[in-house]
């Protein structure tokens, strides 16, 4: 299953073994979507975390969303997860089991929770009636006293009762939930890990009287397995990267990136700074990078807006600089915990002037260390300014997955060495653009880099030459530069392509592979590089394609207006927009493609 | 060893001429600047000076040591980040009142708080000259010379002085741009001073504030030592004139610089990621 390189996998090495190209089995399930929901507090989060880990301690793939409300402690919670024995890249199109350990709140975040007439309820009796939603989704729900059991133990939890239940419905063997139990709380000591292997059991010894979701045996597996979120990846990809100075000022949903960067960064002799705002997080960064050091900062939307002077600031002195916008809903303040695609046109226009830059996207959990790697890699490279479009799905979700394949390797910064001759010039018209940068330190290379419009010196300069000939300049290195195969992901042949970018590509991987499973050849094009735009590289991808879906999760529908601003597209086009929170679901894509056969 | 060449303040200089006007103070601000290096005698490439945007924030441009002429009101962020960065060069941060005290007013508190060891040289004309004359937080409320603001501003203009004693700062001097000696004097006496220093300057803007000419007659040398207790300082100065020059307050908060150990490689962080699966069977 593992992946070698971005950007191109072959045909047999994205085919997930979910048992269609696999013997048949006796019994199980190839995937199992659930969720736990409870108010704030209940450890529904807690449970599903557990319950993800011992799931990949078994052998499993899985992957763990979360919706939550605003509330800062104690408002509703859901652990989303799925767990299946080919790698997952999307949500399913519905639950197979809800497991509530309340109804606190549910009713404002229903609409995250598709149930089916198959999808199984469990509930406890003494938390009220079941909510209208849910009988109405035909879901058969069952009764299962968790509160109670779990009182019947000294110190028991009811989110314990709950995850025995899971546990052992979908076949997770107890001793292995114990033992990653027992780690967890190592220090906190005996009592705590007794009442909860007693709650546990009980749990488990309650799942015996619930129709069971077994899941099949896992696949044999070679090669390591990673549990990990999309904001720790990104601070690894960072880290592997080079990063040795971050300076940023926290918001949801960036912040992880952030805390697991900070004593990263103090271990590899970097370090981070919590900055007053987001204008002195840019500006710190900048002089940090003038000063040598490859540097960073995490912000979502409403930070990125007020980072931008900044960038084009980085731009115009060609300081090399990554910012990541994890994305979150907006405008404003939004919706600060759930995620949407929408800041994809801040991202690409909100520079003024013209002020060539990167922007990329990772496409899955893993990628979220492989692009921001790359971006590091592209920005030192290139000298310029490179956003990364991450977003909340992606961020605040965990995956256990393959390890994350490594991003092409670059020549990184371009140095100018120490020199005795006069006459240093930092914005020397090289062919490739690119032109020596000098560190702080270095004799004879001083200069003053500059967000006025300067000479080859550096020294500002209001002459059409001079301002032609460094637009030219900062242009050419990134519209000359030979991105490789990372630009896009492209899977698979025929003449429908899925052209996707970011988190939506999870979805539509998955219905691309369920269309091809079903007979019908779909290609599926996400975009990783969105700046510069690769009309060549993108013409070819599409050729022989006479329909396109474009599927992103923003209102105004800015992929499909980018794509259509840079690229030509087949006569065909359809377009799936829909803004969040609601996460496109791969029945989405299947249901718009299936009007086209 | 090799010789390393003693550089004159001309040495400190570089060759392109400056945008101001004839008569801004500004010139004897880079008079003392060079002056202050060059007696320091550290290389020039050793030396990094970090400004906004304004007549003021020209300056690294007219120096031969290396620098950023940022965007405005953030040079204290960026200096900052240099200095963090790359502790090994001495960093300097320069700019005007506008810069430094309103847009850039949040980052003038939190670099007083934060103590990082560099020096901002706040160049003072109680006007934003670069855009031809407008009341900055500086101003006298009744200064009418404004067409935005042609009754006065009507508030009261903040006392950089106090302001920074409040937020923490570390070393405060206050020098004249008609006074260059002094002024180098005080410029090299922050640099070396451990922690966040300021020194501001006041920077006649002969155009838009001609009165300001004036100022040679209203300037008096502290005729004490520098107070180095804060609260002290705040008393003494709570009814200064804003003429006042020397070292007028010289803390000694430790300087900010996180810890950083060398002790993993990024790579080994990926450790912490893998699963420890179960024994197949
Ligand atoms: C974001 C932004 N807003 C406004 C300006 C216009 N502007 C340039 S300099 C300046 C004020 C400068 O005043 P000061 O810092 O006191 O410098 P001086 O020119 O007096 O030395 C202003 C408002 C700008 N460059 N950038
Ligand atoms: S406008 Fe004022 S501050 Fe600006 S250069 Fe002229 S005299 Fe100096
Ligand atoms: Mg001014």
């Amino acid at each position: 299953m593992e992946r070698d390189h971005i950007g191109e996998i072959s045909e047999a090495a994205s085919e997930p073994n979910d048992g269609a190209s696999l013997p048949p089995r006796a019994v199980g399930r190839s995937t199992v979507s659930l969720a736990l929901i409870g108010a704030g507090g209940a450890g529904a989060m807690r449970a599903g975390e557990i319950l993800l880990d011992v799931a990949a301690k078994a052998g499993f793939f899985g992957l763990m969303t979360r919706a939550m409300g605003a509330q800062i402690r104690g408002g509703e919670a859901a652990a989303l997860l799925r767990i299946a024995t080919a790698p997952v890249s999307s949500p399913d199109d519905h639950l197979d089991l809800l497991v509530a350990l309340d109804w606190a709140n549910f009713s404002r975040f229903a609409a995250e929770l598709p149930l089916a007439a198959t999808s199984l309820v469990i509930c406890d009796p003494d938390e009220g009636e079941v909510p209208t939603a849910i009988r109405e989704s035909g879901a058969q729900s069952v009764a299962l006293a968790m509160k109670k059991l779990a009182g019947a133990v000294p110190g028991g939890r009811t989110n314990m009762v709950a995850l025995g239940a899971v546990a052992a419905l979908i076949g997770l063997p107890e001793a292995l939930v114990t033992e990653v139990l027992a780690r967890q709380l190592g220090r906190k000591g005996d009592t705590v890990l007794a009442a909860s292997a007693g709650a546990l059991a009980l749990g488990v010894n309650a799942a015996a009287s619930l129709p069971p979701l077994r899941l099949a045996a896992p696949p044999v597996v070679t090669g390591a397995r990673w549990n990990i979120s999309g904001n720790q990846a990104t601070g690894l990809g960072a880290l592997k990267g080079g990063v040795g100075f971050v300076a940023a000022y926290p918001i949801t949903p960036a912040t992880e990136v952030l805390e697991w960067m900070a004593p990263a960064l103090a271990k590899t002799g970097g370090m981070l700074v919590q900055a007053e705002d987001e204008l002195a997080a840019i500006n710190m960064v900048i002089g940090a990078s003038f000063a040598g050091t490859p540097a960073l900062t995490a912000t979502s939307g409403p930070g990125l807006s007020l980072m931008i002077e900044a960038l084009g600031l980085a731009v115009a002195s060609e300081t090399p600089l990554v910012v990541v916008d994890v994305m979150r809903g907006g405008p404003s303040t939004g919706i600060p915990t759930k995620s949407e695609q929408s800041d994809l046109d801040i991202a690409v226009h909100g520079l003024h002037g013209d002020a060539p830059h990167l922007v990329l996207a990772p496409n899955s959990i893993g990628d979220c260390a492989v692009t921001t790697q790359w971006a590091v890699a592209l920005a030192e490279t290139l000298q310029t300014v490179a956003i990364v479009l991450s977003d909340q799905a992606l961020g605040q979700s965990r995956a256990v997955i393959a390890p994350p394949p490594a991003p092409p390797t670059l020549p990184g910064r371009l140095i100018a060495t120490p020199t005795a001759a006069a006459g240093y010039q930092r914005y020397a018209l090289t062919a490739s653009g690119v032109s020596p940068m000098a560190i702080p330190g270095t004799p004879g290379a001083r200069y003053v880099a500059d967000g006025l419009e300067h000479n080859v010196r550096g020294v500002p300069s209001a002459q059409a030459g001079d301002h032609h000939a460094q637009l030219d300049k900062r242009a050419r290195k990134l519209e000359s530069f030979d991105y490789g195969e990372a630009w896009a992901d492209r899977e698979g042949e025929g003449e429908i392509a899925l052209l996707t970018w970011g988190s939506a590509t999870g979805p539509a991987r998955e219905a691309a592979r369920r269309a091809r499973d079903a007979g019908i050849a779909v290609r599926l094009i996400s975009l990783r590089l969105l700046l510069p735009a690769r009309p060549v590289l993108l013409a070819a991808a599409l050729d022989g394609v006479r329909r396109v879906l474009v599927i992103e999760q923003s209102h105004g529908r800015q992929f499909h207006k980018f794509l259509r601003a840079n690229y030509d597209l087949p006569a065909e086009v359809a377009v799936i927009s829909r803004p969040g929170p609601l996460p496109i679901r791969p029945a989405d894509i299947l249901a718009r493609l299936a009007t086209w056969e | 060893m090799p010789d390393i060449p003693v550089l004159t303040a001309q040495d400190f200089k570089s060759d392109i001429k400056p945008i101001w006007c004839p008569g801004c103070g500004d010139y004897s601000v880079l008079t003392a600047l060079a002056k202050a290096c060059a007696e320091l005698g550290r290389p020039r490439e050793s030396i990094a000076l970090i400004s906004g945007i304004g007549c003021s924030s020209r300056l690294p441009a007219y120096t031969s040591v290396y620098g950023f002429h940022g965007v405005h009101g953030r040079a204290l962020a960026l200096a900052a980040g240099v200095k963090l960065a790359r502790p090994d060069l001495t960093v300097i941060a320069a700019g005007g009142d506008g810069d430094g005290l309103s847009i850039g007013g949040n980052h003038f508190l939190h670099a007083c708080r934060r103590n990082v060891d560099m020096t901002y040289i706040l160049m003072d004309n109680q006007v934003y000259g670069m855009t031809k004359g407008q009341a900055s937080p500086t101003t006298a409320p009744d200064w009418c010379e404004s067409k935005l603001t042609p009754a006065g501003t009507g508030i009261a203009p903040v006392a950089p002085l106090l302001l920074a004693l409040a937020a923490g700062v570390n070393f405060f001097a206050r020098g004249f741009a008609g006074n260059p000696n002094e002024l180098a004097r005080l410029i090299a006496a922050g640099i070396t001073h451990p922690g966040f220093s300021v020194i501001h300057v006041l920077s006649p803007c002969v155009t838009f504030r001609a009165e300001q000419r004036a100022w040679k007659q209203a300037v008096h040398a502290l005729d004490d030592a520098p107070a180095t207790d804060r609260a002290a300082a705040m008393m003494r100065y709570a009814g200064d004139d804003g003429f006042t020059t020397g070292i007028l307050y010289a803390g000694s908060t430790p300087p900010f610089m996180p810890e950083r150990q060398h002790a993993m490689a990024a790579a080994d962080f990926e450790a912490g990621f893998v699963v420890e699966r179960q024994a197949a069977g």
